[in-house]
């Protein structure tokens, strides 16, 4: 199906498998490079997630009784959320200050974010010992009131149910379903409304996980303020992985675009380099505050803080800088390196919190190292996004403008 | 239902978990009574009586049905030990200024456990009379373990059906009206059963009477808000092996300010950004009409 796709309209079980079987069929070449590289990651994947499930967490993860939270918390669960942090940001500035540049944007964002909870929060399931358990905070198999992982946990779910509401128009439009799309969009604001409440939350939130871990964490890492930190990071790591995939799918999805879009990018990538510049500025401001009244100066010449030094000059003021300059001399180079030292400043972050900085005090090699099998599920788990994410962009109207009966309304 | 707990479910029914910062923040200094009012049980350890025999281990084994270790063997005091999925209680020796010290360590039971506050599905629970048990609604997402100032919590991380393991006091003796298996094992009397208060007193009542033979301090008694074992030691404990860091803030507390702010962000939040997006789409009215003119 080619951008203008012919008006039609799903209206009954009968029209709706033989479309549905239609559109599971594979577009474009078969054999390049990134699925002959996926497939095989992802059939791995399967069979090792198939092998953990029988034989336990152990089997394929080096996580040990001092270190129960590993890559799969910190990487794909802490990481991905932050990266998800697009998706409130941008509903806020589109939908909140109506600003309408960066609307052509804002449905592969908002689609992206939720795929990414899919994936990485739900990837969580793989990492829960007793999985089949997963749902007891919700129908109350005991409540944990006291909990911020309960907090958490709940506000995965609505924000979940917010996205998929912010996004569904466009699947509405796909299936060509008129009043449905109508009723769908009447409740965009107030699912964005919902969803920044709740994104400032538990992105917040994760890192209030770590609150009681005071002990554990290298304390120039351990705060009071970690929350706050974790929230202000999620605005820039969200607006980096913006950058970072619009490029990408720039250039893989070009016939999905029409000539006003293509020319309006290179505005909307200076745009969200201020925005990340600005967002950087304060959270290294307040990373500054907070050493200073933590007074850990004696770390500072140690490893440990070198190693600090990295993360908040290296990954964090100089991609500032090269953003703002950027975006001051329209280079959109420097910006997309910045977006790429950030995204590495922001993995980084994340996992100092849940494993490096975590137990610092146990050296290698009894510290944790990711075993390869769980870096291989952790990719095969991001191709499957991937994958998804390309099977939505092609069918449906998301980076391509919407039908011209949606439009009309 | 009281009125309380009817309230805390409503609260977690209607606004998911707006309910917990409401609910959670009871701020109570060293506790040593629950929330019924009955006051909790733990024991105190007098490690200048402890002798190394390791009965107390054996008799863990026997009561949790787990493999009964061989408490012949002194080999495994060679190095330091730590509870495990098979062993909810070891004695490891210590090399201090006094000599061989043998110090037993299991679960603390912390008046206000972190682990309890952690738990999403308060599979860990503080009993009223003083236990911290598991139960098998958990889902196994080992928070507790993160949580855990004493990393006591241990996981079968090679089951498919894993459970998180640790001392529980002999709960299920102490509804028959009996006492933890360890302590009864015990022929030095090292161990000593009773409500933590009386505890306290009798831990006092030791140094006061023998002061040369005492550090004047009692492991526990403050320490991450009072824990129900509590500890004497003829020397200073970070010379047998205990955190003298943790600091007498019960590890609740260090979430409670977080916890706090989530009813304010979930009221402020909607009606600022409601109240925004009225005056942008009034603003952008505004203009549309300015354009047809």
């Amino acid at each position: 199906m080619s951008a203008g796709a012919a008006p039609h309209e799903v209206k009954s079980l009968r029209d709706f498998v033989p479309f549905i079987l239609n559109e599971l069929k594979p577009r474009g070449k078969i054999f390049t490079p990134f699925n002959i590289i996926s497939v095989p990651v992802m059939l791995l994947g399967a069979v090792l997630i198939a092998y953990r499930m029988i034989m336990g967490l152990g089997s394929v993860t080096n996580l040990s009784q001092d270190f129960p939270w590993g890559m799969w918390i910190g990487f794909d669960v802490m990481t991905g959320v932050a990266f998800a942090g697009g998706a409130y940001v941008l509903t806020f500035v589109v939908y909140i200050l109506r600003v309408e540049k960066y609307h052509p944007i804002i449905r592969a964002t908002v689609l992206n974010g939720f795929l990414a909870y899919v994936f990485y929060a739900g990837a969580l399931v793989i990492d829960l010992g007793r999985p089949w358990h997963i749902f007891n905070p919700v129908i109350g198999n005991k409540f944990g009131l006291s909990s911020v992982l309960f907090l958490v946990a709940w506000h995965f779910l609505l924000y979940m149910t917010a996205e998929f509401i912010e996004i569904s128009p466009a699947f509405a439009e796909w299936l060509g379903w008129k009043r449905v799309r109508k009723i769908l969009s009447s409740l965009t604001l107030g699912a964005v409304v919902f969803g920044i409440t709740l994104s400032t939350l538990h992105q917040s939130g994760l890192g209030a996980l770590f609150m009681m871990a005071k002990g554990k964490i290298h304390p120039l890492w351990y705060t009071q303020f970690i929350p706050i930190l974790f929230f202000v990071s999620s605005i820039f790591a969200g607006l980096s992985l913006v950058i970072f995939e619009g490029t990408i799918s720039h250039k893989v999805f070009r016939d999905q675009l029409d000539d006003e879009h293509r020319t309006s990018h290179n505005d909307i990538l200076i745009g969200l380099a201020k925005g990340c510049a600005g967002a950087m500025f304060a959270y290294f401001f307040l990373k500054i505050l907070i050493f200073m009244h933590g007074r850990h100066w004696e770390y500072l010449h140690t490893a440990w803080g070198l190693w600090y030094l990295v993360e908040i000059i290296g990954l964090v003021l100089i991609p500032c800088y090269l953003f703002l300059r950027g975006a001051m001399y329209k280079n959109l180079t420097a910006i997309r390196i910045a977006a790429i030292m950030t995204i590495v400043g922001i993995i980084i972050n994340r996992l100092n919190y849940s494993v490096i900085a975590f137990k610092w005090y146990i050296p290698l090699p009894a510290h944790y190292v990711p075993h390869w099998m769980e870096i291989v599920t952790t990719l095969a788990i991001v191709f499957a996004e991937i994958w998804v994410f390309r099977w939505i962009v092609n069918r449906m109207p998301i980076l391509r403008k919407p039908p011209a009966w949606a439009a009309e309304e | 239902m009281d009125r309380r707990k009817f309230l805390k479910s409503l609260g977690a029914g209607m606004l998911g978990a707006a309910g917990t910062a409401l609910t959670a923040g009871k701020s109570k200094a060293a506790e040593i009574v629950g929330d019924s009012g009955k006051e909790f049980k733990g024991v105190l350890v007098d490690t200048t009586r402890c002798i190394g025999c390791q009965s107390c281990e054996e008799a863990c084994a026997v009561a949790h049905d787990l493999p009964v270790p061989d408490i012949g063997d002194e080999s495994v005091f060679e190095q330091q030990r730590d509870t495990s999925t098979t062993q909810l209680t070891v004695v490891n020796r210590y090399e201090a200024e006094k000599g061989e010290i043998f110090v037993k360590k299991q679960c603390m039971h912390c008046g206000q456990p972190g682990c309890v506050a952690a738990c999403l599905v308060k599979a860990m629970q503080k009993r009223v009379d003083g236990p911290v048990t598991w139960d098998t609604n958990c889902m196994g997402c080992r928070y507790c373990m993160v949580s855990c100032p004493f990393d006591i919590p241990k996981f079968e991380y090679n089951s498919w059906n894993p459970k998180i393991v640790k001392c529980d006091l002999c709960w299920e003796r102490l509804q028959e009206g009996e006492i933890p298996a360890c302590v009864e094992a015990c022929p030095t009397e090292t161990l000593l059963f009773g409500t933590r208060r009386d505890l306290v007193e009798e831990a006092r009542r030791r140094i006061y009477r023998e002061p040369e033979k005492y550090v004047n301090y009692i492991y526990g008694e403050n320490e991450v808000g009072g824990t129900s074992w509590i500890y004497l030691s003829a020397v200073p404990f970070e010379q047998i092996g205990f955190k003298t860091d943790l600091g007498t803030v019960a590890y609740p507390e260090y979430s409670t300010g977080f916890l706090y702010s989530v009813p304010i962000v979930l009221i402020l939040w909607p009606a600022f950004l409601m109240g925004l997006s009225y005056l942008t789409r009034r603003e952008e009215e505004k203009e549309k009409k300015e354009n047809k003119r």
